[in-house]
């Protein structure tokens, strides 16, 4: 399975992306510059963290100008996989590929360290291989980790079973419905703040990341093999 | 030569953390007819102002990236500038 990892002026976890894929699952990634952004032949597209052009104007605001993502839009209505953490999911969401929008934390303060989370939703793509309910501990870093969607929206999202991930027991950034991750309507792009990518290795502090990934590929070899 | 001036501030249904620590800090100071602060930027735009349907294009500009709808609200106003 062929990964494809955006990168823009700024992004700061494209590295961290590349060695969870290459050395620690085995499969293959390239790294896509922004103004390049030719998507044919790749299986899925991740989007790191990092703050890309400097989170001016808003966090991920800028991104959407790129080529990168007139072409994500295309690769993403095929129904493949899109991923995106952290500054990634700030940038789907101001892409109008995820509904919601970032505001600073509500301690105006950049945080980071680990978090809990509830895994909610284990048909999708990117958590087949999670038990529904399960709490994993993952890494965080934001300023605006802050997701706001409004009221009805997070009806329409519990509703439709597209909040996979919701933090366990510190919402201290103040997101909506303690949301930590979200499906786009049809269940191929997800974005979530913290970053699992630096979960995947227990020398690093932990493997509860490393599911995500597994789903993914998972997915895709079943995907594959029935086709063929 | 045209300048645009455009006003976002966050909606009114979206609590804005930056000007409740204000408020806050205004009330410390004494300042207690505070009633309400928010906390917005201004983004000021040179524009060549032969351009026709400038309005309409400056309201595409904010709605396309200036700003955020889902969070923000914005105003602008169009003005001369004078000796550019």
């Amino acid at each position: 399975m062929k990964f494809a990892i955006l990168v823009f002026p700024g992004s700061g976890c494209d590295i961290d992306m590349y060695h969870a894929v290459n050395t620690v699952l085995g499969n293959k990634a390239e790294y896509i510059w922004h103004t390049e952004a030719n998507l044919d032949g790749y299986d899925a597209v991740l989007i790191p963290s990092g703050a890309s052009y400097g989170d001016y104007l808003r966090p991920g605001a800028l991104a959407q100008s790129s080529q990168a993502i007139v072409s994500l839009k295309e690769f993403a209505a095929t129904g493949k996989p899109v991923l995106g953490v952290g500054n990634g999911f700030q940038i789907l969401a101001e892409a109008g590929l995820l509904p919601g929008a970032f505001l600073r934390n509500k301690g105006l303060k950049f945080r980071s360290g680990r978090t809990k989370l509830t895994v909610l939703n284990t048909d999708s793509t990117f958590t087949a291989d999670y038990e529904n309910g399960q709490e994993i501990t993952i890494p965080f870093a934001h300023e605006f980790g802050n997701y706001y969607v409004d009221e009805k929206t997070v009806e329409e999202l519990k509703r439709t079973n597209r909040i996979v991930f919701t933090y366990a027991d510190d919402n201290a950034d103040g997101s909506t419905a303690d949301i930590a991750g979200v499906l786009n309507e049809t269940g191929n792009v997800l974005g979530m703040m913290p970053l699992p990518e630096r979960a995947v290795e227990e020398i690093i502090g932990g493997t509860d990341g490393l599911p995500l990934f597994n789903s993914i590929l998972k997915r895709w070899s079943e995907n594959n093999v029935s086709q063929a | 030569m045209t300048k645009v001036n455009v006003y976002v501030t966050l909606r009114e249904s979206v609590v804005d953390p930056q000007g409740v620590a204000t408020i806050e800090a205004l009330q410390t100071m004494g300042y207690k007819e505070v009633e309400n602060v928010r906390i917005g930027k201004l983004i000021e735009l040179e524009v060549d102002g032969s351009v026709a349907d400038i309005d309409a294009r400056v309201k595409e500009m904010c709605e396309k990236l200036l700003v955020n709808k889902v969070i923000e609200d914005y105003r602008y106003e169009i003005g001369e500038v004078a000796g550019k």
